[in-house]
C-alpha cells in the first residue's frame, strides 16, 4: 500500500520542546519522539531504541545525537542509526519547522 | 592576426580600464577571442595595471613597469580600441550608445560598467587644499613621491589597509609620518584587538606615530595644507595629508542612466544589471547586498562574466569569501572570514617572536582566521574556510599549520610539541614558553602536570594547554613519565574531573556554556558523560547562583523517579529513618490501587517501592502522596538516598543510644542534597550493627560513650567494610561531623565516584585530619553544606504535582483520529 507524503500535522510550537530535549507525539500506530537540538533543529524518531526498546525521548540530547536512557546506546538523530559498535536503527520521520511551529508528516508517521 | 568575418561582430563597450575590466577581457578571450569588436574607455591616461601593487611602488620596491598587467601590444593583439584618458559622461540605454566628455558617441550591443570605486573624502574644512591626496591610482602615488622629496611631515587619515601601506611608504621615503585612526584599534574590520596590538607595535617601530581613537576635525592651511587639527584640539603639522578612510562604489554614471543603484550598482548572479545589455563588474557593483574592495572577488566575478559574454552556460557568481594581506615589508599579517567574539577558537601566541594565530571555528569548520607574524599557513586556512572542511580530525594540530598534518593522519602531539622551538609560548595565559617548562622539568625534577603548574604557572589558568604540557613532560622525561592517574573527563576535554572542578572555582565559571567555552571544550554541547558531571560541579560550586540544567541530567533526576526496562517508572516516597505510619501506608495503598501499580516492594533501604507507573501519571501519583504528607525519597538521585536504622535504645535491650532518632534527624538534615554519586547511610544502636552501617557510604555505630563515625563502606558491585573516621560524644556532634564529611566529598570527588573510591584516592588520614582535627575547617564545611541545602529544601514532587516542568511528563501532541490517507482510486 502506497501512502502519499506531505500530510503535515501541526504538533505544537517549537518552544514547547526544551532545547537539547525531546517531547513525544502519540499516534495511533506508534509513539514518536520529536527532538530539538541546541541549534534549534528538530528530528523525529520512533520512540523505541533499536536495542531494547528504551524511550529515546528520555535520553540526553547532545549535538545531533541522543543517548538512550536504558543502556546508553548513542542514536543518530538524523537517520536513527545506532553509532559506534552498536548496530540498529530507530525509524525516522519527516518533521519540519515553519513560523515557529513544528510539523510532523502524518502521511509517513501513520503508515505501517 | 585579426580576421574580418563575413557577418559584423557584436560591439562590446567597456567603461573602465582597471583590473576588473582587464580580467573580464582575459576571461572572454580565453573562451572566444573574436566574438566582439571591443572599445575600452579608461579615465587614467595609461594601460591596465595592478592597482594593489601601488604600495610597493610607493615604497620603492617596484617600478610602474613592473605592475603593468596589459601592455600596448596586448591591446593591439586583440584589436581593442583603447581610449585612454577619455571619460564617458552619459549612457543612452534606449539608443544603446555612450557619450564621452568630448562629445563623441559610441554605440554598443553589450556594455560593461567597470568604473570601480572612489576614495571617500571626509567632509571637513580644508579637504580640498593642495597637498591633500587620496591613495587610489598612480597619480596619487606620484603626488606622494613628489611631496616626500621635500621631507617634512605627513599625516595619514585612516588606519586601514591602504592607510597603513601609504604610511609605511611615506616613512620609507623619509617623511615623519603620523597615522590618525578613528577606531580604538587598527584595521578593526580585518583584525581582532590582539593582532591589531601587534600590528601597531610593528608600525610604531618604523618610526610612525599611531593615534587611535582620534577624530580629524579640520585640515588647516591657506594656499596649501600646513596642519591637521583633531577634535580634542591637538594640531599636527603636515606638509602632506593622505586620506585613506575607505572607498565608495563609483556609480554616478549608472545612476544617471536610470540603472538600479543601492550601495553599489545592483547586479544578479550573472553580473547583469536591470538592463539586459548592461553588465557591471568589480568594486562598483553590489551583489546580493555585498560590495567588495578586494581583488579576489573581482576575479571571481570576471570569470562568470567572461563566460557569459562568450555565450557559455556559466554557473552564476555566488559571492566570495575574502582574505586580506597587508603589503608592508616586514609586517606579516593575514586575515579572513569572521572572527566575532564568543566563538569556538584556537589561539597560539609567541610574544618573543611576535606571532599570534587565531583560528575561529563553528561546528568544526573554520569561519575565520587572523595570523600575525607567521602567515605561511594563511592560504591553507583560507582554503579550509572556503571549502568548509570538517577539521575535527586535525583540530589538535590545526593551529600548528599544514606542515603538522602529515599524510592525512594527524602528527603525534608529542612529536609536534617536540618540534617547537624553545621560545614558543605554550601557556598563553601566563606567558610560559616551552624552554621554561622543559628547564623546570629537568632542573627541579618535576614529574606531574601539577608539579609543572605550581613551579611554572603553565596550564594553571585556563587549562587549554594541558595536553601540550603533558606532551612536554613525556618528551622531556621519556619513559620515566607515567600518566597514571591522569584521566581526562571525557572525549570532550583533556582536563581531568579534578582540574575542571578547580577551574570552575578559580575562574568563577557559572554555567555549562561558560565552562565549555573557557576550558576549550572540543564539542559544541558536550556529551552524556560530561554534561551531568558539569551540572553537578556547578551546582555544588555555586549553590543558589547556578540554575540547574534539567537537560544535562539523566532521566531519573529529570523525572524524579526511576526509569524501568519498559520505560515506566518506580516511585519511592521517603520514610524517615525507615519509620512509617498507618496513614502513610494507607496513602501508599490507595495510590497503588488507583494507578494499578503492578508491583509493591519493600526496598533494601527500609521503604516502599511502587513499580510500573506511567510517566504521564507521575504528577498525579505525587499529588496524592503529597496530600498525605509524603515527599520524594530521591531513590533516583545522585544524592542522599536513605538512612537505615535499627530500633535502638527505645526498644532494643542492647541499644546504647537512640539510633532511630539520630537516623531521622540525619535524614532530615541531609535529604535533598545532590552528591557526586548516591549516598546511603545507616545508624546502628550498638556494635551488633543490625542496620549494617559498616557497609554504607557513611555509617554511625552507637556505643555507650557516644558515636563511632565510619565512612567508605560499599555493598554493591564492590564490597568493602567501612573505615573508622573517629569518635564523638554527642548526637549533635555526630550530625555535624557526618554533614562535614559529606560536604568534603561533595566538593572533592569526581562525578559518579562513590565515597569509598574518593576516600581511597584521597587517603583516610587526610580526610580524618580535615574532619576530626581541623575544627575550624570542619565548621566551615558544615556552613557550606547548610548553604547548599537552602537551595534544595523544596520537595521536587510537590513542585511538580503543582504543575512545574509539566512538559517533562506530557506528550507534545496526541493524535488519535486520523482519517484514511489514501485518496479514492
Amino acid at each position: 500500500m502506497q501512502h502519499s507524503k506531505d500530510f503535515w500535522f501541526d504538533i505544537g510550537p517549537l518552544h514547547a520542546i526544551p532545547q537539547r530535549g525531546a517531547r513525544t507525539v502519540k499516534t495511533p500506530r506508534r509513539e514518536i519522539a520529536v527532538f530539538r537540538t541546541a541549534s534549534d533543529e528538530v528530528f523525529a524518531l520512533e520512540n523505541r531504541c533499536p536495542h531494547k526498546g528504551g524511550p529515546l525521548s528520555d535520553g540526553i540530547v547532545h549535538g545531533r545525537k541522543v543517548a538512550c536512557p536504558l543502556h546508553n546506546w548513542i542514536i543518530n538523530l538524523e537517520d536513527g542509526e545506532a553509532t559506534g559498535a552498536d548496530k540498529g536503527c530507530a525509524r525516522s520521520f519527516p518533521v519540519k519547522i515553519e513560523n515557529g511551529r513544528v510539523y510532523l508528516d502524518m502521511g509517513v508517521a501513520a503508515a505501517p | 592576426m585579426s580576421q574580418v568575418s563575413a557577418s559584423p561582430r557584436k560591439k562590446l563597450v567597456v567603461l573602465g580600464n582597471g583590473m576588473a575590466a582587464g580580467r573580464v577581457l582575459d576571461e572572454l578571450f580565453a573562451r572566444a577571442p573574436d566574438l566582439y569588436e571591443i572599445t575600452v574607455f579608461g579615465a587614467e591616461p595609461r594601460v591596465n595595471y595592478d592597482r594593489i601593487m601601488l604600495s610597493p611602488v610607493l615604497a620603492g620596491d617596484k617600478q610602474f613597469d613592473d605592475i603593468i598587467i596589459h601592455d600596448d601590444a596586448w591591446y593591439a593583439q586583440h584589436n581593442i580600441d583603447l581610449r585612454r584618458g577619455e571619460t564617458v559622461v552619459a549612457i543612452d540605454r534606449a539608443a544603446r550608445n555612450v557619450r564621452t566628455q568630448s562629445g563623441m558617441v559610441e554605440p554598443y550591443d553589450e556594455l560593461i560598467i567597470a568604473t570601480g570605486s572612489r576614495p571617500i573624502l571626509l567632509p571637513i574644512p580644508g579637504a580640498e587644499l593642495p597637498g591633500v591626496v587620496t591613495f587610489r591610482d598612480l597619480d596619487d602615488v606620484n603626488a606622494m613621491l613628489t611631496a616626500a622629496k621635500g621631507g617634512g611631515n605627513a599625516v595619514v587619515i585612516g588606519g586601514g589597509l591602504l592607510g597603513l601601506e601609504a604610511a609605511a611608504g611615506l616613512a620609507l621615503n623619509g617623511m615623519k609620518t603620523t597615522v590618525i585612526h578613528l577606531m580604538p584599534t587598527l584595521m578593526e574590520r580585518q583584525l581582532d584587538p590582539n593582532a591589531a596590538y601587534l600590528l601597531q607595535k610593528a608600525i610604531e617601530k618604523r618610526g610612525i606615530e599611531v593615534l587611535t581613537g582620534a577624530n580629524t576635525n579640520a585640515i588647516l592651511g591657506d594656499s596649501k595644507v600646513t596642519a591637521v587639527r583633531l577634535q580634542d584640539g591637538r594640531t599636527l603639522p603636515a606638509d602632506l595629508v593622505v586620506m585613506a578612510v575607505g572607498i565608495r562604489p563609483n556609480t554616478a554614471l549608472a545612476k544617471d542612466a536610470g540603472l538600479e543603484v543601492k550601495r553599489g550598482l545592483v547586479v544578479d548572479d550573472f553580473l547583469m544589471t536591470n538592463d539586459e545589455h548592461i553588465y557591471a563588474v568589480g568594486e562598483c557593483v553590489e551583489h546580493r547586498g555585498q560590495c567588495y574592495g578586494l581583488v579576489a572577488p573581482l576575479y571571481d566575478m570576471a570569470k562568470t562574466l567572461g563566460a557569459k559574454l562568450a555565450g557559455e552556460q556559466a554557473s552564476g557568481y555566488a559571492g566570495s569569501s575574502t582574505s586580506t594581506k597587508l603589503k608592508v615589508t616586514g609586517v606579516d599579517l593575514f586575515s579572513a572570514g569572521d572572527f566575532a567574539e564568543g566563538e569556538d577558537e584556537i589561539v597560539l601566541r609567541d610574544p618573543s617572536r611576535g606571532v599570534y594565530k587565531r583560528v575561529v571555528l563553528r561546528d568544526n569548520r573554520i569561519i575565520g582566521a587572523v595570523l600575525y607574524g607567521d602567515t605561511g599557513d594563511g592560504p591553507w586556512y583560507f582554503d579550509l574556510l572556503k571549502k568548509s572542511t570538517d577539521i575535527a580530525s586535525m583540530r589538535d594540530m590545526l593551529i600548528f599549520g599544514q606542515a603538522y598534518q602529515g599524510g592525512g593522519a594527524p602528527m603525534d602531539p608529542a612529536a609536534a610539541v617536540a618540534a617547537l622551538s624553545d621560545d614558543v609560548e605554550i601557556c598563553g595565559c601566563n606567558g610560559v614558553c616551552k624552554g621554561t617548562i622543559t628547564k623546570a622539568i629537568t632542573a627541579k625534577g618535576l614529574t606531574t602536570i601539577d608539579d609543572v603548574r605550581s613551579q611554572t604557572k603553565a596550564s594553571s589558568s585556563c587549562g587549554q594547554c594541558t595536553s601540550k604540557v603533558e606532551a612536554l613532560l613525556k618528551f622531556t622525561l621519556g619513559d620515566a613519565y607515567s600518566a597514571s592517574g591522569r584521566k581526562p573527563m571525557c572525549k570532550c576535554t583533556d582536563l581531568t574531573h579534578e582540574e575542571v572542578r578547580g577551574f570552575i572555582l578559580s575562574k568563577e565559571l557559572k554555567s555549562v556554556p561558560a565552562v565549555m567555552q573557557e576550558l576549550g571544550w572540543k564539542t559544541s554541547c558536550g556529551c552524556p558523560s560530561c554534561r551531568p558531571a558539569l551540572n553537578y560541579y556547578l551546582l555544588c560550586a555555586w549553590p543558589g547562583d547556578y540554575r540547574d540544567d534539567p537537560q544535562s541530567r539523566f532521566i531519573n533526576e529529570r523525572a524524579h523517579a526511576n526509569i524501568q526496562k519498559d520505560g515506566t517508572f518506580s516511585v519511592v516516597p521517603r520514610m524517615w529513618g525507615g519509620l512509617t505510619t498507618p496513614d502513610e501506608l494507607r496513602a501508599i495503598a490507595d495510590v497503588a490501587e488507583r494507578f494499578h501499580v503492578k508491583t509493591v516492594k519493600v526496598t533494601g533501604g527500609q521503604r516502599i517501592d511502587l513499580l510500573g507507573i506511567k510517566k504521564e501519571d507521575l504528577p498525579a501519583v505525587w499529588a496524592q502522596l503529597s496530600a498525605a504528607g509524603m515527599v520524594s525519597g530521591q531513590a533516583y538521585a545522585k544524592g542522599l538516598r536513605t538512612v537505615k536504622t535499627c530500633v535502638g535504645s527505645e526498644w532494643c535491650r542492647f541499644g546504647t543510644q537512640d539510633s532511630t532518632g539520630l537516623g531521622v534527624k540525619l535524614e532530615h538534615f541531609l535529604c535533598g542534597s545532590w552528591t557526586p554519586a548516591k549516598v546511603k547511610l545507616a545508624v546502628s544502636g550498638c556494635p551488633r550493627n543490625c542496620a549494617e552501617a559498616t557497609v554504607k557510604d557513611i555509617g554511625v555505630i552507637c556505643v555507650e560513650s557516644g558515636y563511632d563515625i565510619h565512612i567508605a563502606g560499599a555493598a554493591g558491585l564492590h564490597v568493602r567494610a567501612t573505615d573508622l573516621l573517629g569518635h564523638v560524644a554527642t548526637e549533635e556532634e555526630a550530625i555535624e561531623y557526618v554533614a562535614a564529611v559529606l560536604q568534603l566529598y561533595r566538593e572533592q570527588a569526581a562525578y559518579l565516584e562513590r565515597i569509598w573510591k574518593w576516600a581511597e584516592k584521597t587517603g583516610l588520614e587526610k580526610i580524618r585530619a580535615a574532619i576530626m582535627d581541623d575544627h575550624e575547617g570542619r565548621r566551615a564545611l558544615l556552613e557550606r553544606f547548610k548553604k547548599s541545602q537552602h537551595a534544595v529544601r523544596k520537595d521536587p514532587w510537590a513542585e511538580r504535582a503543582a504543575g512545574q516542568e509539566l512538559h517533562e511528563f506530557m506528550p507534545l501532541a496526541v493524535l488519535n483520529t486520523v482519517k484514511p490517507l489514501v485518496p479514492a482510486e
